[in-house]
């Protein structure tokens, strides 16, 4: 204990909380000043909170980030165009195929080729996003059950979310970081299988989906702790750039898929889910009702892949200068390019053989300038803002990411509320602080 | 330019473009963009010019010469014009580019904000840019903008010099960009002034150094390998 010029500091070491509230009673100081993470259970990652009390008011939240700053912008500045996915997929690893998708997107703005992406591969971006907010929405349910105590929550909602990495295992090869949105298309297309998986996902996920609305929808412990709790309404969204989520639980049905619609969105039927209560359990809600209006649009995807056989589909640009010369089967010494695809290169096409070399070793070349392309991500507007020298690497690649951006808004929703609010308020706003940090 | 390029008075155009060429600044040398590897190309003396930044003349297209119109008359309306907060206007695949000086950079955004014709109540953010070779104008901010009303997009993009890396700051317009102005300044090592409390956000307080510029070293060491010697990233062969 020492006496500063701030107030009286307490260390506690260890299982001294008697020594504490003895002194403190002795002073008889109410405002407290708490440390709250980086290394805690409810700060989704390593969020740092410094909250001023008086009593269980908290007068004054400041968020601490950049525990998990990587430097993935700066990284994908010395790599080509194409490996920049591998970096950025990894930024919201939540929502890591929204990564990929945004960078792609602008990427592909950049070339110009935005038209030239084959449908097939449109089709498999869209299906592999909407399986990613599910898997998103769910941990952000679940660990916002956990956070309020309440772990059988948890544990469905991962139950649940294991399906869709299932799925992604399946389609991409991996849980997450999939590199799978490449520009020009995307890696392979779907392997054996996969649409009878596809399906009996969407067979038994409106029950999954159920139970887990069952056991919150109407808890009274789940609704005393979110409904009135964390609020910010259109105005305080606005000034403060939050999007998302937050945003459509305010009553505004601002969603990038339906106002500025990229990948198709506009050919799918789906509706905008909006709660009018500026809470916290309008929020999760809105993520409730997305994840219905998701797997209506992968079932729609599912319809559209199984209409066409796949060898008349490519998943790939057929540019040969861009197209990445992915032809991966299963060999005997696992993934690797098919046969053919090496046969052809090595025994029957010189020029194949050196777009091929060319583009796994230099890359291709963006022509110059700057695009800003966003797509709808689980947590909001996800932007990608690329630059292009007229290299073969990024110049500049900045992710406006919307983790990062709505964190902001946890002072304005916090302050002049209870301490316990605060974890409901950090919950709400779903932040992952691999985004918030990249 | 010599008297073989002159026909009946009138310069040769290749030879003006040619002139034009040489006065543009040059990007890189050598083949693979760096000096300290042997490059055995014979690409060694090769000069790459970087082109100008065209401005794009009338009509933008789309709904960018509304926002022009609106833009110009609401500045007319404050007692100012058009071409003097409005430096140049460029239109390059579908999106729409404002630079702004950055003396102008405030008015403008609250007119963007305000204007109810224009309406951008959303900022995205503040992403810097470091270009080291453009002289004057090395550090440039891009503030993408959203109107909800409208469903528009446009970007203002303001630019400040090495020497003097001040940009007014927006968060008395856009409240959303203190963070994002944050990140620049520690990214960039643009100053916003009139930020309420312009701190690092992503790197430690006491770093030194804003390590996205392009001039700041990595520290990368060179890797050792059956006693070759790779160098670190910024030390290796590129393509551009």
């Amino acid at each position: 204990m020492t006496a500063e010029a701030e107030g009286r500091v307490y260390d506690v070491g260890g299982q001294d909380w008697d020594q504490v509230v003895a002194a403190a009673v002795e002073t008889a100081e109410e405002r407290l000043v708490v440390n709250m993470g980086p290394q805690h259970p409810s700060t989704h990652g390593v969020l740092r909170l410094i909250l001023t009390l008086d009593g269980e008011t908290v007068t004054e939240l400041r968020p601490v980030i950049g525990y998990l700053h990587t430097g993935i912008e700066k990284n994908m500045e010395f790599r080509t165009w194409t490996q920049g996915v591998t970096f950025c997929t990894r930024a919201d690893y939540l929502a890591p195929l929204f990564n990929e998708a945004a960078y792609c997107l602008a990427v592909e703005r950049l070339l110009g080729i935005e038209r030239e992406v084959p449908q097939r591969a449109t089709v498999l971006r869209v299906l592999l996003m909407e399986l990613n907010r599910i898997s998103s929405h769910l941990t952000a349910i679940g660990t916002f059950g956990l956070e309020l105590g309440a772990s059988t929550v948890f544990l469905y909602g991962m139950r649940e979310r294991e399906k869709v990495l299932d799925l992604f295992e399946l389609i991409t090869g991996l849980r997450m970081n999939h590199a799978y949105i490449r520009p020009g298309g995307v890696s392979q297309d779907l392997p054996h299988g996969a649409l009878e998986a596809l399906r009996e996902f969407l067979r038994v996920m409106p029950r999954l989906l159920g139970e887990l609305r069952a056991l919150l929808d109407a808890n009274p412990i789940y609704l005393a702790r979110t409904k009135n709790v964390a609020y910010l309404d259109l105005t305080g969204c606005m000034a403060l750039g939050v999007t998302g989520p937050v945003l459509r639980g305010t009553g505004l049905p601002w969603d990038l898929r339906k106002s500025q619609p990229y990948c198709g969105y506009e050919t799918y039927e789906f509706d905008v889910p909006t709660q009018a209560t500026s809470d916290a359990y309008g929020r999760y809600l809105v993520r409730m009702d997305e994840m219905d209006e998701s797997l209506k649009i992968i079932s729609q995807c599912v319809d559209r892949l199984a209409a066409k056989r796949p060898k008349d589909d490519p998943v790939m640009i057929s540019d040969p200068k861009i197209g990445w010369p992915a032809r991966l089967a299963v060999g005997p010494d696992g993934l690797g390019n098919s046969a053919d695809h090496i046969a052809h290169i090595m025994g029957q096409s010189m020029e194949a053989l050196i777009h091929h070399f060319k583009l796994v070793t230099e890359g291709f070349r963006v022509p110059v300038g700057q695009v800003y392309t966003a797509v709808e991500s689980p947590r909001g507007e996800l932007g990608c803002h690329a630059v292009s020298d007229g290299g073969t690497r990024p110049y500049r690649v900045h992710l406006r990411d919307p983790s990062f951006n709505n964190l902001q808004a946890l002072s304005a929703m916090a302050e002049g509320g209870m301490v316990a609010d605060v974890i409901s308020a950090v919950a709400s706003l779903d932040p992952v602080l691999g985004g918030v940090d990249r | 330019m010599t008297s073989d390029n002159v026909t009946d008075g009138q310069p040769d155009p290749a030879a003006v473009a040619g002139e034009h060429r040489l006065s543009q600044q040059v990007e890189r040398t050598g083949m693979f963009g760096t000096g300290t590897t042997g490059d055995t190309s014979g690409y060694g003396e090769l000069r790459v010019r970087r082109p100008d930044q065209p401005a794009t003349p009338r009509p933008y297209g789309s709904y960018f010469d509304e926002v022009a119109d609106e833009l110009a008359a609401g500045l007319e309306r404050g007692g100012g014009t058009f071409p003097e907060a409005v430096s140049q206007v460029v239109v390059d695949r579908g999106e729409l580019t404002l630079h702004v000086p950055r003396e102008h950079l405030v008015a403008v955004a609250r007119l963007l904000r305000d204007e109810p014709s224009l309406a951008f109540e959303m900022c995205l953010g503040v992403s810097g840019v470091h270009y080291p070779w453009d002289a004057g104008r090395e550090l440039h901010a891009v503030y993408p903008l959203l109107s909800i009303t409208h469903n528009r997009r446009i970007r203002l993009e303001v630019t400040a010099p090495d020497a003097d890396p001040r940009i007014p700051s927006l968060v008395g317009v856009y409240p959303t960009c203190d963070w994002h102005e944050r990140e620049t300044w520690d990214f960039f090592g643009v100053v916003f002034e009139g930020h309420p409390a312009l701190t690092r956000i992503e790197m430690p307080d006491d770093w030194k150094g804003h390590p996205q510029r392009k001039d700041y070293p990595l520290g990368g060491i060179p890797v050792e390998y059956r006693g070759a010697t790779i160098p670190p990233p910024e030390d290796r062969r590129s393509y551009s």
